[in-house]
């Protein structure tokens, strides 16, 4: 038992890492009131544009030897952050500043994400020119995987809390400094309020539009952020369309599953990422239909949580009420 | 007295919304020390011109001066750094958070972020001023009375010069207005300048120094509250004489029927709270039965038992067609109690939640009563237009046109669509809640006249109501209701408000020993 749980634990940590950076960065959002229902779109563009800023750097190299890890790690980063923050510039300039749906923004944020990242990969591909379709950045996902030198001599300790790269850290820190902040600064209130009722926190001097564009923008870095870990760090710096599959949907499962709490998104996105891969510990046969039941798990434990949460009734669980809705000041 | 300077000053405001003037060319002074009441009809844009003073709205044109300064206010935070305080008539308040966290919301102090200081401090004003408010509770955990407390302390907090309150007495019995009021006055003596919209005379006569009389957006006088009689203020606010007198045909006694009889009868809420506990009593056609009651005691679930949309515990509600056949409506579908022309015509605090929607014109909400006439597979849209104008002619409700949408009229010309409509659907039995929320002298005067003429018709009329004056002057009998009992029924012609208003918070409105 103990033997599975080593090797079982660490996998679902691997797995619930871009989950939990999805789920952080779709809470901070929601608070504002701002339902982006785009961040599987904007994951995928973070991820592509790690792989291309490190994909560019790589290829300039003589010898993937000679990366330097500054650089190495740099690149990719700030690639990503850049493209997550203009899906989530233009996420907001269409539903702020021009009130556009919601829903209806989101989605096509989505299809117009995974559309380019799928894009980008494909062009990637093609200058490879190489036979297999995907491209490999071997260099810089060992710079992103690398652990602590002694962590492999720690036992079971160092591989069920050590054998990280440092994102998975990132996402931990993040979520945990994203619930101090809501809970226990102004500025934290602040937000609340806006997602809360809008027209309150406008009486009250806080300017709405800023509020929803510094939250949504950030969220959608901190999300952009899960498609870089995915790459670099879950699947050894390969790249392959559509590999990144249906884990931005069940990072916004993931958020009402917690209950708008980033702090309580740590275990619940590790719980999701062990049941996303229960079907590869547990002896199914050939049998894939029974596999895909399994797939079904985490969706299934959301909708429970969403079914328990609404009959208990209580108004601390319930999404911020505003959410979904444009504001207008001067809207009667 | 003495020439000092106005605290501020609004000179030759103008603001319009598309094609609705709302304020035009409004000129006045606010001054410390003073309370000043601004009056007018609905829509006579007392709350938008306000609005601008607190920075809601932004004027076309015009200059706002404080102290003598001119400034610009282009937010709610440039109105906080004047001093200027406003307490809106819905309530600015975020619903899951606790009273201090609502009333440090948007404050830039300096240091740390310490919410137990800032209880701490709203404690302490709490205690100066003897305001009843837990500073850790919730907000959807409280009344009304103390959602407009958190709301004033608020104000406090913030160190507020001149507060503006927006129909505050709109949702408060007699003894909370009173309450309201000496802490109105103790914040004048303090200095400070406040600021009432309201259009109850008696509240003008009581509280106020000071009236100015606004019209259809335009500044039309103003008078000193001492030397200002009611007559006078009402002739200045509608522009011509009008009757002050609610009349009270006497109820036609010879063919009366028990209409309604309600026998024992208990509601528990979702939550399992009982909301009607025991409740006994019987509606008379030809007469007006007045329901009072402390907001929440069971108005709303005593109308909705009767209209057939909320579950009943226990006990019996019958409707008395002639005396031979009399039906059991609990149970029954809402739709069937409606057809047998039991009305509800239910006010509820947001105007719009129930009966009319918002994003629809007038004839669309009045087809949602009628739309399943008729054997045609398409609805009739003619009549229900007819009806409109109809309304609209009427009731003076004052629309461009019977196809705008209602949510884009003011709050008391939505009331009367509403009513009108209702009452159009020719009603057995009236179920008639907060008809007059919120509405001007003008308007209520033609509700309650319409509720008369539904009395001689024959109707029986269950009047749901917040202003005790109005009760007493218009009801035959007045049902008292006290956390969901029946504190006592009485006669509307011979007992007083203090009595009524006892009943309302103790049973049987004993006096304390």
């Amino acid at each position: 038992m103990f033997e599975f749980l080593i090797s079982f634990i660490p996998r679902a940590v691997v797995q619930g890492i871009p989950l939990l950076f999805g789920c952080t960065g779709e809470i901070v959002t929601e608070k504002s009131g701002n339902l982006n229902l785009g961040i599987p779109g904007v994951m995928y563009v973070g991820g592509i544009c790690g792989v291309i800023g490190s994909f560019f750097y790589e290829s300039s190299l003589a010898d993937s030897s000679l990366i330097n890890p500054a650089l190495g790690i740099l690149i990719p980063l700030i690639c990503c952050i850049l493209g997550s923050l203009a899906m989530g510039l233009i996420y907001c300039f269409l539903t702020v500043t021009l009130r556009a749906n919601q829903n209806v923004t989101g989605l096509a944020m989505t299809t117009f994400g995974v559309g380019l990242g799928n894009f980008f990969g494909g062009s990637l591909i093609k200058l490879t020119g190489s036979e297999i379709p995907s491209i490999s950045l071997t260099a810089t996902s060992n710079l992103f995987r690398a652990t602590l030198p002694f962590a492999e001599s720690l036992g079971w300790f160092g591989q069920i809390f050590l054998s990280y790269g440092f994102l998975a850290y990132l996402a931990i820190v993040i979520a945990v400094g994203a619930s101090l902040l809501l809970n226990h600064t102004r500025v934290g209130l602040q937000l609340r309020a806006v997602g809360e009722d809008p027209a309150t926190a406008d009486a009250a001097g806080i300017s709405i539009t800023r509020y929803k564009y510094v939250a949504t923008c950030a969220g959608c870095i901190i999300a952009g952020l899960g498609g870089l870990y995915f790459v670099m760090d879950y699947a050894n710096g390969i790249w392959a369309n559509d590999a990144f599959g249906d884990r931005g949907w069940l990072a916004i499962a993931l958020v009402i599953f917690t209950v708008w709490r980033p702090g309580v998104s740590i275990p619940a996105s590790i719980l999701f990422g062990g049941l996303y891969i229960l079907h590869l510990f547990i002896p199914t046969g050939t049998d894939l239909a029974v596999k895909e039941l399994y797939k079904m798990l985490p969706y299934v434990v959301t909708i429970v949580v969403l079914v328990v949460t609404s009959t208990r009734n209580k108004r601390e669980n319930q999404p911020p009420e505003s959410l979904g809705l444009p504001y207008f000041r001067e809207n009667r | 007295m003495s020439e000092k300077q106005p605290a501020v000053s609004l000179r030759n405001i103008s603001k319009s919304f598309g094609p609705t003037q709302a304020n035009n060319n409004v000129s006045l002074d606010i001054n410390r020390g003073e309370i000043l009441a601004l009056l007018g009809e609905n829509g006579s844009g007392k709350t938008t011109l306000m609005n601008m003073l607190s920075g809601i709205y932004y004027p076309d044109s015009g200059q706002i001066s404080i102290d003598g300064v001119p400034v610009s206010i282009g937010s709610p935070k440039d109105a906080f750094e004047y001093g200027i305080g406003m307490i809106h008539q819905h309530f600015k308040l975020v619903n899951v958070f606790t009273a201090t966290q609502n009333i440090v919301l948007g404050l830039k102090e300096k240091g740390r972020f310490d919410l137990a200081a800032a209880t701490e401090k709203v404690r302490q004003i709490c205690d100066d001023y003897g305001f009843d408010v837990d500073p850790n509770q919730k907000v959807y955990d409280m009344s009304v009375s103390q959602k407009q407390t958190v709301e004033i302390v608020k104000m406090l907090y913030r160190g507020a010069e001149i507060l503006i309150l927006d129909e505050p007495t709109a949702v408060l019995t007699p003894q909370e207005t009173d309450k309201l009021f000496a802490v109105l006055r103790n914040m004048r003596d303090d200095g400070k300048a406040v600021v009432i919209i309201t259009h109850k005379l008696n509240e003008v006569k009581d509280i106020s120094d000071r009236v100015v009389v606004l019209r259809k957006g335009e500044y039309v006088g103003e008078m000193v509250t001492a030397e200002a009689s009611t007559q006078e203020m009402t002739n200045m606010m509608v522009g011509r004489q009008i009757s002050l007198n609610i009349d009270r045909p006497d109820p036609e006694m010879k063919y009366r029927l028990e209409r309604i009889r309600v026998k024992n009868l208990t509601v528990k809420n979702r939550e399992g709270v009982t909301k009607l506990d025991d409740v006994s009593f019987v509606a008379y056609t030809g007469e007006i039965l007045g329901i009072a009651g402390i907001s929440g005691s069971g108005q709303k679930e005593l109308l909705e038992a009767i209209a057939g949309l909320q579950p009943v515990e226990s006990g019996s509600i019958e409707y008395n067609v002639d005396d031979e056949q009399v039906e059991e409506l609990i149970g029954m579908d809402p739709l069937k109690i409606a057809d047998m022309g039991v009305i509800l015509s239910f006010v509820p605090e947001d105007r719009l939640g129930m009966g009319l929607v918002g994003s629809m014109d007038l004839t669309d909400n009045m087809m949602l009563r009628s739309f399943r006439r008729g054997a045609s597979p398409l609805a009739d849209r003619k009549e229900p237009k007819h009806l409109a104008e109809l309304v609209v002619e009427e009731l003076e409700v004052s629309t461009p046109s019977v196809s705008t949408p209602v949510s884009k009229l003011s709050g008391g010309n939505v009331q009367k669509v509403l009513v009108g409509r209702e009452i159009a659907a020719a009603p057995t039995v009236l179920l008639s809640a907060y008809a007059v929320r919120g509405l001007d002298v003008n308007s209520s005067y033609v509700i309650y006249d319409l509720l008369n003429r539904q009395k001689g018709n024959g109707v029986a009329v269950i009047y749901v109501g917040e202003d005790l004056d109005v009760l007493l002057e218009l009801c035959d009998r007045i049902l008292v209701l006290c956390g969901g009992k029946v504190s006592g029924i009485v006669d509307g012609r011979t007992t007083t408000k203090n009595e009524v208003g006892l009943m309302m918070t103790k049973l049987g409105g004993g006096e304390d020993q």
